[in-house]
C-alpha cells in the first residue's frame, strides 16, 4: 500500500500553501479534502446560475506576497484588485466616505471634525509603525521562550532587539496596542462617533469582543499589515473571488506533482506509539504517510481527530480552553441591478468599497451585549462589498454579487442550536438594515444565501464559524498560539503538525501559517528550504 | 434607524459631501493662473492646485531676480490664534520667544513635541497684542488645539478663508507703491502693515521665501481676485510675471531655507524612529531661547545639548563642479557614508554649485574637512558617476543688500 511522504487534512489555503511548499521539497503530498471543492473558507462558489459567491472570506491583503510569489499564483491566475476605501452611512442621512487620495480623505473628515481630519496623520503614522515592528514577524516561527536551543534563543534575541529598537515611547505604545480595547485607542486621537466607528470595525471583525473589551487594538493592527502591492494597509478583490486564491494555489499543487482528493472526509489521525502513520477516512479506508499536517482548527484536529488518550493532559486541557468562538455571520446575496444608496452622491467611488451602517461605537458594543446574551445582534454591523463592481468575472453586467459580512452571531441560539427559522430570521435582520439605507433593495435580490456559524461549521469545519481559528488575543498570539509549548506548528504527538489559523500568526487569507509550517516540517525533514522566500524586508 | 431628518439643508457637512470631485481644490486666485498658464504643469501643494511653472522656469526664476514675481501661496496651512492668552499659550508652544514679537512683526519660528523633536517650521504673525497666525508646511490642529487646554485662547483654521500672494523680486515695493499702497516702503524686513483693499483689509508683511526683497500680502479669500489685478496692473509697466515652484524652490535653495519633509522629516510624519530631529540638527538650533519661559521640548532639547547627544547636522555645501548633486551621498575621505543632500542648484546668482545637506556628526559638525559627494548624473541611458569635493559654507548662499534695505530702491 502506498506510503505518502506527507498527508494535508484538509484544502483551505494554508493548508494548500504547505502542500505547496512541501511537494516543491520533493515530497510526494496527498491533500485529502471533505468537500466536494477545494479552498475552505477561501472559496467561490455558485449557487445560483449565472453568480459566483465568495462565500466566506471576500476581501483580500494579508495573503503574503512572497508566498505568491515562490508559488507561482500569478501564473496559476491569482489576480488581486485594489479598490476604493467605502463609507459609512449614517442615521442622519449623510455617510462618512473613506477616499484612497489623502486630501480627500482630510477633507472628508473635515466635514465632520476639523481636528480628526488633521490627526489622522499622526493615527496613521503609529499604526504603520506598529505593523513594521510586526510584519517580520509573520514568517518566522515565534521562539519557544523556554527553549535553550540556538535556534530559539537566536530568535527570542532578534524579538528582544526588534523590541529594544523601538525607542522608549514606541514601546509603551505597542505594549499599550496590544492590550487595549479598540475603543480607548481610538479616543486617544479621535473625537466623532463615525470616525471612531468606521476604524473600530478593524479591531472587532471575526472576534468575540466588544470594542470596549481590551486587546482589540490589536486586532486592528491585523487588518492593517496586509498590502496590495506594496500599499500597506490596502484591501483588495481577488479576481473572480476568494476561491482565486485556493484555485490558484491547487494549480500550482498539482502543476508541480501534488495529488489532491476532495470527497474524502478524514476521521480520525493515525497514531500507533505516539507518533502519526496516517489517516483513517470516513467509510474505513486508511491513506498511509510519514507525517500528517492538519489545516483544521487546533479543537477540531486534537479534540476530534486524535484519541485524546494520545494526548498530554495539559496540552488537552489548552487545547478545550482555546477560545475559538463564534461571533460573525456572512449573507451573501445575487442582485440583478446595482442598488442604490441615495445618501451617497451621485456615482460615488465608495459604492465600490466597504459599505458599513455603524455610525458609533456605542452601536458596536450594543451589538455586542445582544451576542453575551446568546442572541445575534438586533442592530447589527454589516461590512459589504459589491466586488463585482471592479471584477467582471463574476456575473454578467448590470448584475451584481454582494457579500455582508454580519456581527454578532453567536454560535447557539440562546444556549440551543440553530434551526432554520433563525437563521432565516437573522438573515432578515442583516436585509432589513441594508433596505433602510437602500430604498427597493430586496426587489432587486435573486438569490442570497444565509451563513450562521452553524453553516460556517458544517461546511467549512471551522469550529464554532471562527473565521480566524481561534481569537486574536494577546494570550493566543506568538509562542502562545495555539498554545503554550507547541507554537512551532508541531504537536505532541510525533509526525503530526497544524499548519491552519490556529497557529501563529493566525487568521485571515495570510498563508504564513502554512508556510511556516511547511518550514518546520522540512528541517525536521531535513530537507532545505531554499524554494521559500524569506519575508520581504520592511525597509 | 435612519431619523427622518428635518432642515437637512441646514446641516452644513451635508452641503461639502461633493468635495471629491475635485480632488484638487482650486485656490482663490486660479482663474487668474490659469488664464496665464500655458504649460498645465499642475503639481498638488497640500491638496492645492499649484504650477509647478506656467511659462518657462527659468525665465520665472529670473523674474525673481529682476523684477517681480508673483506666487500664489494660498495653499500654505495657515492658523488663527487669538485672545487673552495667545502670547503665553504661543510662549508655550514654539522655541523663539514670542514676547520679542512686537505687534505688526513676524518671526521665523518652529516647534517640538515632547522629546524635542520639530513638528515643523513657519512664520508667525504677530497682527495683534493678543492675535497671531501661524504659516506652515503640514497640518497641526490636533496638536495646536491640545496645547491650548488650560489657555483662554481659541485656534482655528484658515486656511481656505485666508488668500495669500507672494510679490517677491526688486521692483516688488515700487509696483506696491504703484498700486498705491501708501508707505510700503517704510516696512522694514519681518515688518507687517495693514492696508485698504476694496474695502476690506490687506495685510502686507515684507517676507517671502526667496531670500530677495519682497513681500507676503494676505487677504480674505472673497477679495483675492481683485487684490490680483491690482498688483497685475501695477506691474504692467514695471515688470510682473506669475511663476511657479520649480523657480521659487531655485531661490529659496539660494537663500538656504529648509523645506518640512523635503530637508526634514516632521516628528507626526516619521515612521522610521530614527528620522526625527531636534532644531539643533536641522539648523534651528538659534531659534531655541533656553531663557524663554517654559516650551514644548525645552528639556529634551537641553539636555541632548548637555550631553552632546545631537546625532545630525544640517550644512550648506559648496560642490565642486556644475552638476546639481540633488539626494547625492555624502562621504567622508570618499570612503565613509555621512550623510545626504536634500536640495542641490547651480546657483545662477552665486555661479557656484549648491546644496543642502543632513550630516551625521562630527563630520559637518567639528569634522568639516576632505567631504565628497557621489554624484548620479544619468545621461542618455548613462550614469555618469561623479566624486565632488564638498565645502561646508555658511547660507545663505546668496545675501543681497536689496533685501534688507529700507527704504528699498524701485530697482
Amino acid at each position: 500500500m502506498k506510503r505518502w511522504d506527507a498527508i494535508v487534512i484538509g484544502a483551505g489555503h494554508n493548508g494548500l500553501v504547505t502542500a505547496c511548499y512541501l511537494q516543491r521539497a520533493g515530497l510526494d503530498v496527498l491533500v485529502l479534502e471533505k468537500n466536494d471543492w477545494v479552498g475552505g473558507a477561501a472559496v467561490s462558489r455558485s449557487l445560483t446560475p449565472g453568480f459566483t459567491y465568495s462565500n466566506c472570506s471576500y476581501v483580500c491583503s494579508l495573503f503574503r506576497p512572497e508566498i505568491m510569489r515562490d508559488l507561482e499564483l500569478p501564473r496559476h491566475g491569482l489576480q488581486v484588485i485594489a479598490y476604493e476605501g467605502g463609507a459609512v452611512l449614517t442615521q442622519d442621512g449623510d455617510f462618512l466616505g473613506n477616499y484612497r487620495d489623502h486630501e480627500a480623505h482630510r477633507r472628508e473628515f473635515a466635514r465632520f471634525s476639523a481636528r480628526d481630519a488633521e490627526a489622522y496623520d499622526r493615527y496613521s503614522r503609529d499604526v504603520t509603525r506598529q505593523c513594521r515592528f510586526i510584519q517580520p514577524l509573520l514568517m518566522r516561527t515565534a521562539p519557544d521562550p523556554t527553549s535553550l536551543k540556538p535556534r530559539d534563543l537566536g530568535e527570542l534575541l532578534y524579538l528582544g532587539r526588534k523590541f529594544a529598537g523601538l525607542g522608549a515611547s514606541e514601546m509603551a505604545q505597542t505594549v499599550r496596542f496590544w492590550t487595549m480595547s479598540i475603543s480607548d485607542f481610538l479616543d486617544e486621537y479621535f473625537e466623532t462617533d463615525v470616525i471612531k466607528a468606521y476604524f473600530a470595525l478593524s479591531g472587532i471583525i471575526g472576534t468575540a469582543l466588544g470594542p470596549m473589551s481590551p486587546g482589540t487594538a490589536y486586532i486592528l493592527l491585523h487588518h492593517y499589515m496586509g498590502e496590495v502591492d506594496g500599499s500597506v494597509g490596502a484591501w483588495g478583490y481577488a479576481r473572480g473571488g476568494m476561491g482565486a486564491v485556493t484555485r490558484a494555489l491547487a494549480a500550482s499543487f498539482q502543476a508541480s506533482g501534488g495529488t489532491i482528493r476532495t470527497g474524502a472526509a478524514v476521521d480520525q489521525v493515525l497514531v500507533r506509539n505516539g507518533k502519526a502513520e496516517g489517516v483513517v477516512l470516513e467509510g474505513g479506508e486508511e491513506v498511509w504517510a510519514n507525517t500528517v499536517v492538519s489545516n483544521a482548527d487546533v479543537k477540531r484536529t486534537f479534540l476530534s481527530l486524535v484519541d485524546e488518550r494520545d494526548l498530554p493532559e495539559t496540552f488537552l486541557r489548552r487545547v478545550r480552553n482555546f477560545k475559538i468562538r463564534g461571533s460573525s455571520g456572512k449573507v451573501n446575496i445575487a442582485l440583478d441591478s446595482l442598488p442604490e444608496f441615495p445618501a451617497l452622491p451621485k456615482d460615488s467611488p465608495c459604492l465600490r468599497g466597504d459599505l458599513h451602517f455603524t455610525d458609533s461605537v456605542e452601536r458596536m458594543e450594543r451589538g455586542y451585549d445582544d451576542w453575551k446574551a446568546g442572541r445575534w445582534s438586533a442592530d447589527p454591523f454589516l461590512d459589504v462589498v459589491i466586488p463585482t463592481t471592479l471584477d467582471p468575472t463574476m456575473t454578467s453586467p448590470g448584475k451584481h454579487f454582494m457579500s455582508c459580512f454580519v456581527q454578532y452571531c453567536p454560535p447557539k441560539v440562546e444556549g440551543r442550536d440553530w434551526t432554520d427559522v433563525d437563521r432565516d430570521a437573522f438573515g432578515e435582520t442583516v436585509i432589513s438594515q441594508i433596505a433602510e439605507y437602500s430604498p427597493g433593495f430586496r426587489d432587486r435580490i435573486v438569490h442570497m444565501e444565509v451563513r450562521t456559524p452553524r453553516e460556517l461549521e458544517a461546511e467549512v469545519g471551522l469550529t464554532e464559524g471562527n473565521i480566524f481559528q481561534g481569537e486574536l488575543t494577546f494570550d493566543q498570539l506568538l509562542f502562545n498560539r495555539p498554545v503554550p509549548g507547541y507554537a512551532q506548528y508541531r504537536s505532541p504527538i510525533g509526525g503530526l503538525y497544524m499548519c491552519g489559523s490556529s497557529t501563529h500568526p493566525g487568521g485571515g487569507v495570510m498563508g504564513a501559517p502554512g508556510r511556516n509550517a511547511a518550514a518546520e516540517m522540512l528541517r525536521d525533514l531535513k530537507r532545505g528550504t531554499r524554494h521559500m522566500s524569506a519575508a520581504h524586508d520592511v525597509i | 434607524m435612519i431619523a427622518s431628518v428635518p432642515g437637512r439643508e441646514l446641516n452644513p457637512r451635508l452641503a461639502l459631501q461633493d468635495h471629491w470631485r475635485a480632488m484638487r481644490r482650486e485656490t482663490p486666485f486660479h482663474s487668474r493662473l490659469a488664464a496665464l498658464d500655458f504649460r498645465n504643469d499642475w503639481y498638488s501643494w497640500a491638496g492645492c492646485k499649484a504650477p509647478l511653472s506656467l511659462w518657462d522656469e527659468e525665465l520665472e526664476y529670473f523674474a525673481i531676480r529682476s523684477q517681480a514675481a508673483l506666487i500664489d501661496i494660498s495653499p500654505m496651512v495657515k492658523y488663527r490664534i487669538e485672545g487673552p492668552d495667545a502670547e503665553t499659550y504661543c510662549e508655550r508652544v514654539f522655541v523663539r520667544n514670542v514676547a520679542k514679537l512686537r505687534p505688526g512683526r513676524v518671526h521665523y519660528t518652529a516647534w517640538c513635541d515632547d522629546e524635542g523633536h520639530v513638528l515643523d517650521d513657519g512664520t508667525l504673525f504677530r497682527l495683534a497684542e493678543t492675535r497671531f497666525r501661524l504659516c506652515c508646511q503640514e497640518r497641526h490642529l490636533p496638536w495646536l488645539l491640545d496645547s491650548a487646554i488650560g489657555f483662554d485662547v481659541t485656534v482655528a483654521d484658515e486656511t481656505e478663508a485666508v488668500a495669500g500672494l507672494a510679490l517677491q523680486g526688486p521692483t516688488s515695493c515700487a509696483l506696491l507703491k504703484d498700486a498705491g499702497f501708501a508707505g510700503i516702503e517704510r516696512l522694514k524686513p519681518f515688518d507687517l502693515a495693514f492696508f485698504p483693499h476694496e474695502g476690506g483689509t490687506v495685510t502686507i508683511s515684507r517676507t517671502g521665501f526667496t531670500g530677495d526683497l519682497g513681500y507676503e500680502l494676505f487677504v480674505e479669500a472673497a477679495d483675492a481676485l481683485s487684490l490680483w489685478d491690482r498688483l497685475w496692473e501695477a506691474g504692467q509697466l514695471r515688470g510682473i510675471r506669475a511663476i511657479g515652484y520649480t523657480a521659487l524652490n531655485r531661490a529659496r535653495i539660494e537663500a538656504g531655507f529648509i523645506v518640512a519633509n523635503a530637508d526634514f522629516v516632521t516628528a507626526e510624519h516619521a515612521i522610521r524612529a530614527d528620522r526625527v530631529r531636534m532644531p539643533d540638527e536641522i539648523g534651528l538650533g538659534w531659534l531655541v531661547d533656553p531663557g524663554k519661559p517654559h516650551f514644548n521640548g525645552r528639556r529634551a532639547i537641553l539636555e541632548a545639548r548637555r550631553r552632546r547627544s545631537l546625532g545630525h547636522v544640517l550644512v550648506g555645501l559648496e560642490i565642486e563642479g556644475n552638476v546639481p548633486a540633488e539626494h547625492a551621498l555624502v562621504y567622508h575621505a570618499k570612503k565613509k557614508e555621512v550623510g545626504l543632500v536634500s536640495a542641490a542648484i547651480w546657483s545662477p546668482m552665486a555661479k557656484r554649485n549648491i546644496a543642502i545637506a543632513s550630516l551625521q556628526r562630527p563630520y559637518g559638525d567639528t569634522r568639516k574637512d576632505d567631504l565628497w559627494v557621489e554624484i548620479y548624473a544619468l545621461r542618455e541611458g548613462q550614469y555618469m558617476k561623479l566624486m565632488k569635493r564638498a565645502t561646508v559654507v555658511p547660507r545663505p548662499f546668496v545675501k543681497l543688500d536689496r533685501r534688507t534695505a529700507t527704504p528699498p530702491a524701485d530697482a
